[in-house]
């Protein structure tokens, strides 16, 4: 969100299109309706996360009462305890971070490496490369599971940390938005670096990556979403609790066949355990967010 | 970053590196090796974990491989397209398959529609208020499928949330994850939900591009509110539209983790989607028909991404 910035200079420092500009600021009947919408249609799509964080405070029978009770009466804090103590949330957290922390370090390290490659540098093969990277880019992830699976299973890393870091230490994607990135550094920068006597290495690590501060914050952003929200893979070769990520843990423990598949408090403060780092993440880089979209058309 | 300091210490011209006396092939040499190493733990990662396993699913589609085979996956015998065979005749996979065509035709077009018309919304509007409800609406975007499904799970409860504000209106609410009739359109709704924010940004950037001078110019020319929305802002979109449909239709052609968590394909099957079964197929160890199953989904996706495309180009 913008810093709240006095009215006076936000009005002058737009000197240009002053006559839809100050249509705009105009309160019209319209434009309150408008607002009045959007603000309705804003309420609706945040309801699952109040209904969460107050459901999370709450004893499951108040949950289940009739009428309803948005503020918890007798607010409680064994939904939370009971991750700590009957579950191992501990670890999940710590996995689910670990995780994130490695997937987005590799990424952003070999993704901006190959980038630099495919834009800056002339090599043999490198059409091939680019044709492999952006003809993978959109298959879908389910084609890859089960193979996938048999090559970690025969590396002997099926319930290990390596089989579920190895396979998400890079993508198609970083790469593709590493690269178009690079391809607008002007040669002019470089050549006069190599002038200067500086190897390829040194000017990737002091004057690429610098510069490329933008696109890095977006694939970090994206990667750490990708991987704390990830489910499929986690799911299927983490194999024992103490691997467990935080989706994996909340979606087998509250199933609802299984015993807590009614203690819907003790699934809502899970969730919120889950949605609230994620959450804290995006309101604290929400610029990058939108910057990243604009910058590469990918959600 | 430690840019600013340690860009003035790189040496002059005295540096160790060979001058103008190499030749330049030697130098196109050196270049080559260079670009290889950066390139080099990429390759091996995505060529050992991506490549490998995306080329072997294509032949693993044709041979008999199970779970017991796990250990020797190239002593498996080709089947031909037997694993289609059995997939494209399977009940439960045309069941599978008809709920994620449902579940695409109507969500897609719902979450892509919703988000056009609220990215039009907000960019009639000043600057501030508009990131204020493009960072409200994008937030379900960026939170976790898994633990959003349990939550809506809750509230789809027959007495739940949902409806607990139906009866406020004085309708009585069906048990929505627990009848073959509401059960997938309950999924449907949850995704779209889910899905609108990250259509509407990309929608808004593109609506953002629009020269204003076009939009002035017919508004100078006396065209409604309607009007431009419809001759102008809908064609100059066309790219953008294009580009949302087919990146929603692939996500929602996946869709997994919804009915995992939420119904666990029931009840009767009705929610189980392609990648559910998929996944179900793998946990019954017939690994290669599991294969055949995604590929099958691939096909789709592809196709329905064509479809798109044409449909679009023709429009433009």
């Amino acid at each position: 969100m913008s810093t709240s910035t006095p009215l006076a200079p936000a009005t002058t420092a737009v000197p240009l299109a002053p006559v839809v500009r100050r249509r705009r600021r105009r309160l019209t009947p319209g434009r309150i309706a408008l607002v009045a919408v959007l603000s309705v249609g804003l309420a609706g799509t945040l309801l699952p996360f109040v209904w969460m964080i107050l459901g999370a405070f709450k004893t499951n029978a108040e949950i289940m009462r009739r009428p309803i009770t948005w503020w918890p009466q007798a607010p409680t804090l064994d939904n939370f305890r009971a991750w700590f103590f009957e579950f191992d949330m501990t670890r999940y957290f710590f996995n689910s971070v670990f995780l994130a922390v490695v997937s987005v370090a590799t990424t952003l390290l070999f993704c901006s490496m190959v980038g630099w490659a495919l834009a800056k540098l002339e090599f043999p093969g490198k059409k091939v490369l680019i044709t492999v990277v952006l003809g993978t880019m959109f298959v879908p992830g389910i084609v890859t599971l089960i193979p996938q699976f048999v090559l970690v299973a025969n590396l002997n890393m099926v319930g290990t940390y390596w089989g579920m870091i190895l396979p998400g230490m890079v993508g198609a994607f970083g790469v593709f938005l590493m690269r178009q990135f690079m391809l607008e550094i002007p040669d002019s920068l470089l050549d006069a670096a190599r002038i200067d006597g500086a190897g390829e290495f040194r000017i990737f690590a002091r004057i690429v990556l610098p510069l490329c501060r933008a696109p890095l914050a977006t694939l970090a952003i994206f990667t750490f979403m990708g991987s704390w929200n990830g489910f499929l893979w986690p799911l299927i070769v983490s194999q024992r609790d103490s691997l467990y990520t935080l989706p994996v843990a909340l979606a087998l423990y509250t199933s609802p066949t299984g015993d807590k598949g009614a203690e819907f408090g003790l699934q809502m403060a899970g969730s919120v355990l889950i949605i609230v780092p994620v959450l804290a993440v995006f309101i604290a880089m929400q610029k990058h967010f939108v910057q990243g979209i604009a910058m590469t058309g990918i959600k | 970053m430690t840019s600013t300091t340690t860009e003035r210490r790189t040496p002059p011209a005295t540096s160790r590196r060979p001058g103008k006396s190499v030749s330049l092939a030697a130098r196109r040499r050196r270049t080559a090796v260079i670009a290889w190493l950066f390139a080099a733990p990429f390759v091996l990662s995505f060529g050992v974990f991506g490549l490998v396993p995306l080329l072997s699913s294509f032949g693993m589609a044709f041979t008999d491989l199970r779970v017991n085979d796990i250990r020797t996956p190239f002593a498996v015998d080709f089947v031909g397209l037997g694993n289609f065979a059995e997939v494209l005749s399977d009940t439960t996979f045309l069941r599978a398959l008809r709920n994620t065509l449902g579940f695409v035709v109507v969500g897609v077009p719902l979450s892509l529609f919703s988000a056009l018309v609220l990215a039009v919304m907000l960019n009639s509007l000043g600057r501030r208020a508009a990131t204020f409800f493009r960072v409200g609406y994008y937030t379900p975007v960026v939170t976790t499928i898994v633990a959003v499904a349990v939550v809506w799970r809750i509230m789809y409860q027959p007495n739940g949330l949902i409806n607990s504000l139906l009866a406020d209106i004085g309708i009585d609410g069906p048990n929505w994850l627990g009848d073959t009739r509401t059960a997938l359109p309950a999924l449907t709704l949850m995704a779209v939900w889910r899905s609108i924010g990250s259509s509407m940004v990309i929608f808004l950037a593109g609506l953002q591009a629009i020269p204003s001078d076009v939009k002035e110019a017919a508004m100078m020319d006396g065209a409604s509110t309607v009007q431009r929305f419809f001759r102008i802002t809908i064609p100059m979109m066309m790219p953008t539209i294009l580009l949302n449909a087919i990146l929603t239709t692939t996500g929602f052609m996946q869709f997994f983790d919804e009915p995992f968590v939420m119904t666990n394909g029931g009840p009767l099957q009705s929610t189980t989607s392609i990648a559910l079964y998929v996944f179900n197929q793998f946990q019954w160890g017939n690994y290669s028909v599991g294969a055949a199953g995604a590929y099958v989904l691939f096909a789709i996706i592809s196709i329905f991404a064509i479809i798109q495309f044409r449909f679009f180009r023709q429009r433009t």
